[in-house]
């Protein structure tokens, strides 16, 4: 007994990742605590999808079940659990059943190196970008083999779109990850790095974001990025794949209940994956914003403060909210669990002013705080943009994206040539 | 990290390669002998990782398994799988069977009886946490010019792949 727990305090004092300190105790209660933080991001995601883009088109979207909807992503999951669940007669069982194993796994996989904070990753790998780009790629595979399987024609041909789709941009996206890991090697030593972890910290010790760098080389990179990775993900404006006017819902057509939601699921882990590479590679990860021209103790003390406050604020949301509820009786329950739940809110944005708390929570919060960011930008695009064509799609990916990429590469190794010659010789 | 249990997962990936590979040629239908290359070319790739290699398992996961194979499943899927299910599953060449698989196993013999004259008598000491720049060093120092070369080579590939594809551009 007294051996295990030596075993699992001897990690606390490591500066590690538990993955690298190699603590299999802690290695698992990272897994257990990305992996249900995800659900609940992609729960909450579902929900406020939903919410946004109603309020985009002046609806007011889900207000049914529980106070403005709150608990509408519940009763999907329950309605999706209890559905039945249907396999088209002449579908390859076997490929039809594996497919949405393989897209989830996928999508979960990569967050094995998402650096949430210095040591809030579960591993730091020495080929972490390159093991996210890989494994995230492994979903196409997914979803070849659920539009193969279920040996329908519009499912194939969703297939088909998307996987060609995705093959297309990941061209693009490559190259941009790659100008962003050159610019990791302009340190005195010149040796660059993969590890996600190894980003970040190049982005702190160079005093700058990636996205500001060489201006506007970084801010292009990124941009090419931001395009690729909403193709990555089969989302608006470039969801071919699922083109409900065109294909009914592309390659998932034939999918009900459950192995539905398991391509949902992977849907949105996988546009939180792809938001977490954009965040680690040119927005600076963890690191909070202006760490240098707002330095100095009482602007660390300011910023300490932020993760608190936003709570707090979501917190008087609720509330403001549970004043204007209608006040006929048939309201009660509900006016009830809104100030419940602004109750929660505000007891955790407490919790969070405790110093203690708040600086080993900070890395989360901002990491957390940026991919929120993108995945409103998701919505937003979705609210907004409409569909492309195919061979829109296809050219502005292979005439457009790719020649910018490749532009930016050659500019980007030149300047930091010119920078290391003349600057610093 | 050091490494742990290593035989094991050295059989258990060696294992499911070789069933990997034997299901390729086994399988009727070329979808499901695409399916099992593919967890041939990943476990392939963990044994990379298990020889302290995770820049080499890394690009054969993007490369192999991400990006040939969907290209592979991409074209079969197009193909008429009825038609190639009826077809003859092996293709029985005995005279250059034999000869291929007595060669293999000579040299699998031959590595056997002469293994320790060959083979270094310790591994070499390799560090995990700086493969990716050590290859690169070598890529991009000692054998820049060969590199070079394959890219060339890759190059004029894929120009005649574009002109062979169409008649006008």
């Amino acid at each position: 007994m007294g051996a295990i727990i030596q075993y699992v305090q001897s990690y606390l004092s490591s500066d590690k990742t538990p993955g690298a300190a190699g603590n299999m105790f802690w290695a698992l209660v990272y897994i257990m605590l990305v992996f249900g933080g995800l659900s609940v991001a992609v729960i909450a995601m579902n929900w406020l999808e939903r919410k946004i883009l109603a309020h985009m088109q002046v609806r007011l979207g889900p207000m049914r079940v529980g106070p403005h909807g709150l608990l509408q992503p519940i009763a999907d999951a329950i309605k999706l659990l209890l559905k039945e669940d249907i396999m088209p007669a002449e579908a390859d069982g076997f490929v039809f059943w594996m497919a949405p194993l393989i897209v989830v796994l996928a999508a979960f996989t990569v967050f094995v190196v998402v650096p949430f904070g210095t040591t809030h990753a579960i591993t730091d790998m020495n080929i972490g970008i390159l093991f996210m780009l890989g494994v995230s790629s492994l979903s196409v595979l997914g979803i070849v083999m659920a539009g193969w399987a279920s040996n329908s024609h519009y499912p194939l041909m969703g297939a088909l779109r998307s996987s060609a789709q995705m093959v297309s941009y990941e061209v693009a996206m490559g190259l941009a990850v790659v100008s962003a890991i050159l610019m990791t090697s302009l340190n005195a030593t010149g040796t660059g790095t993969l590890s996600m972890i190894g980003i970040v910290q190049a982005q702190q010790a160079q005093h700058e974001w990636f996205i500001f760098k060489f201006f506007p080389l970084g801010l292009i990179a990124f941009f090419i990025f931001a395009v690729a990775m909403v193709a990555e993900t089969n989302r608006a404006p470039f969801d071919l794949a699922e083109a409900e006017s065109e294909l009914t819902a592309g390659f998932h057509t034939e999918y009900s209940g459950f192995r539905w939601s398991l391509f949902f699921l992977a849907e949105y882990s996988a546009m939180i994956a792809v938001s977490s590479i954009a965040v680690t590679l040119w927005l600076g990860g963890w690191l909070r914003p202006f760490p240098n021209m707002l330095n100095g103790n009482p602007w660390d003390q300011i910023f300490s403060f932020v993760p608190g406050v936003t709570f707090l604020f979501f917190a008087a949301i609720c509330f403001y909210n549970t004043v204007r509820m209608p006040k006929h009786p048939l309201f009660r329950i509900q006016t009830i669990g809104l100030a419940g739940f602004g109750a929660v809110l505000g007891l955790i944005g407490v919790i969070l002013f405790v110093p203690a708390v708040s600086t080993r929570i900070q890395d989360i919060f901002w990491f957390s705080a940026k991919v929120a960011g993108f995945m409103y930008l998701y919505i937003w695009y979705r609210g907004t943009f409409p569909r492309y064509r195919f061979d829109q799609l296809m050219q502005m990916g292979w005439k457009v994206l790719l020649p910018l990429g490749l532009g930016v590469l050659i500019l980007t190794a030149s300047v930091a040539l010119l920078q290391q010659k003349l600057w610093h010789p | 990290m050091a490494p742990v249990a290593t035989p094991f997962f050295f059989y258990l990936l060696a294992g499911i390669m070789l069933i990997g590979g034997i299901l390729v040629i086994t399988r009727k239908n070329p979808v499901h002998s695409a399916l099992a290359l593919i967890v041939t070319l990943l476990s392939q790739a963990s044994i990379y990782l298990m020889l302290y290699a995770p820049f080499v398992a890394g690009v054969q996961i993007i490369l192999y398994a991400g990006g040939i194979m969907v290209l592979f499943l991409f074209v079969i899927m197009l193909v008429s799988i009825e038609r190639s299910m009826k077809e003859r599953q092996l293709n029985s060449q005995w005279v250059a069977g034999i000869i291929a698989a007595t060669a293999l196993g000579g040299l699998f013999i031959a590595v056997y009886m002469k293994g320790t004259s060959i083979l270094p008598d310790h591994a070499l000491s390799v560090v995990e946490d700086n493969n990716t720049q050590e290859v690169a060093k070598l890529l991009y120092g000692q054998y820049m010019f060969a590199f070079e070369i394959a890219s060339l080579l890759l190059l004029v590939a894929i120009i005649g792949a574009v002109v062979m594809a169409k008649k006008r551009i």
